[in-house]
């Protein structure tokens, strides 16, 4: 008789559960992905203005931001910056100050500015050209207009697929493996390499990465809800229906 | 007050003001009308600089808008300086345009906070003053949502109105809502006429013209085809044009 036996020890995975380089690991992920998203929130916002300027230069220098690093792989990007910049400057203050993890929050950043200043556009061109027009004629500049009228329109068109960035950011940390940062998964391999448990210690990354795109996802439907100020129906969040259930606010 | 001479703005090959000429003095009240197509809306926001005039000069208050002269020839003001001068010129729109993501209050107010810098509470004054001008203290707190359209269109005013302008705008303001709601705003824009408002307002509300205008103006294609005090005009149009168009809407 054949019996199908199964390696596989539940006991392992909730030992490594909480084991310190599994903890490190996922904060370390946290700092990287929140620190990028910020940089690449920052440079999108930037190019995307740069991107409808009136001044060709900075339009065409946005745009050629957008191909190089929308048209190369990430992972190739991190490389030549964390491998090849040192190279190619041969300076020694440079080598010791570029870190794994800042060549991993600048790589990943300046990668994620590309996408978001996309989206960034695709949100200041959502908003009716007749704020344009009401916001100049109060005497407002363009940047007042885009700053009090225009943006804080797109935000909420912006929202969602920059939720789905930062998820997707979160998950593509693990990449910095590649130039040994100690993230989340880089962790779970330096632990399975030594006790040869890898299934187990992948369920255990696999567990925490859900865990963290978990609490996000709720967080952003949170703000989303939020920023529905002055809309006739707003979002029902987790959160939000849990509150009328327990019989508080209601449609607040 | 407003001073146009020969202003001419085309889009691509259509040309859609071929030589407007138009004086408006201190207080007058002026109801643009004519067909649709006829260049109204675009003489108006050629007086802002909405849009850049192709030839000709516009004079509000004796500043050339949009412009300044250097050696004798007209170069483009830069940015700052049309908004300075806008400021100075009130534009309420067919559409209304309100801000969704404020409130009524917020609406009136972002203006003095933002271009004026006027404190939170002398700004905050001064936009429950107007909202209450206009019949809607109740609403301060309100979102563009939440009101009917008339409603919106008197916030729009309110909010034009708190920057103080010395000439305010209306295209086509009434156009948009429905006619039970038309006449509350146009209570707001006569009571605004009565204050002494220099106003050009492109209209075919034919009681208010009659009512509130000291002059109108009659474009057709571009050009002005015949203006004069509202009841020569009704009753006594000398151009087959106006005629034909007047027939049409009285």
């Amino acid at each position: 008789m054949i019996t199908l036996a199964i390696d596989f020890e539940v006991d392992v995975v909730w030992r490594f559960l909480f084991n310190p380089l599994i903890r490190e690991g996922a904060w370390r992920t946290i700092q990287v992905a929140v620190a990028a998203q910020v940089l690449g929130v920052l440079l999108g916002l930037s190019f995307a203005l740069m991107r409808i300027s009136r001044n060709p230069a900075a339009s065409v220098f946005s745009g050629f931001y957008v191909w190089f690093f929308r048209g190369t792989p990430v992972l190739l990007q991190l490389y030549i910056l964390y491998f090849g910049v040192p190279q190619l400057f041969d300076n020694q203050t440079l080598t010791t100050e570029l870190t794994a993890f800042r060549a991993a929050v600048l790589a990943f950043g300046v990668n994620e500015g590309a996408y978001m200043s996309e989206i960034v556009r695709a949100g200041i061109l959502s908003v009716e050209a007749g704020q344009m027009d009401a916001a100049k004629s109060l005497g407002m500049t363009n940047l007042q207009a885009m700053r009090h009228v225009v943006l804080p329109q797109a935000l909420r068109v912006v929202i969602p697929p920059t939720g789905n960035e930062f998820i997707a950011m979160l998950k593509n940390t693990s990449l910095a493996s590649a130039i040994s940062l100690v993230e989340l998964l880089q962790g779970s391999t330096l632990i399975y390499s030594t006790n040869f448990k890898f299934m187990e210690l992948l369920v255990v990354a696999a567990i925490w990465y859900l865990a963290m795109t978990t609490v996000f996802s709720l967080a952003q439907a949170e703000l989303e809800r939020v920023l529905s100020v002055g809309e006739r129906e707003r979002p029902e969040t987790l959160f939000s229906r849990a509150l009328s259930l327990m019989g508080g606010r209601r449609g607040a | 007050m407003v001073r146009a001479l020969d202003v001419h703005k085309r889009f691509g090959r259509l040309e859609v003001l071929r030589g407007v000429d138009m004086d408006v003095a201190r207080g007058e009240v002026v109801v643009l009308i004519g067909p649709s197509g006829s260049g109204k809306t675009t003489f108006l926001r050629c007086i802002n600089h909405l849009e850049r005039v192709d030839g000709g000069t516009i004079y509000v208050d004796g500043e050339l808008v949009g412009y300044r002269e250097k050696n004798g020839r007209l170069v483009e003001d830069r940015e700052p300086e049309v908004a300075r001068k806008r400021a100075a010129i009130g534009m309420v729109f067919q559409r209304f345009n309100l801000f969704p993501h404020l409130s009524a209050l917020g609406n009136v107010v972002e203006a003095p906070l933002s271009v004026k810098k006027l404190s939170r509470r002398e700004a905050g004054e001064l936009g429950r003053e107007l909202l209450g001008k206009v019949g809607l203290a109740d609403k301060l707190d309100a979102y563009p949502s939440q009101l009917s359209g008339g409603q919106q269109q008197r916030v729009a005013i309110a909010r034009a109105l708190a920057m103080q302008p010395k000439l305010m705008l209306f295209d086509e303001a009434t156009s948009a809502l429905d006619p039970e709601l038309v006449g509350e705003v146009l209570e707001v824009m006569k009571s605004l006429a009565r204050e002494g408002m220099t106003m050009i307002v492109v209209s075919h509300e034919m009681g208010f013209t009659r009512e509130a205008a000291d002059r109108i103006v009659f474009m057709d294609e571009g050009v002005i085809v015949e203006e004069g005090p509202p009841e020569e005009m009704f009753a006594r149009p000398l151009q087959p044009r106006t005629q034909a168009f007047l027939s049409k809407i009285l």
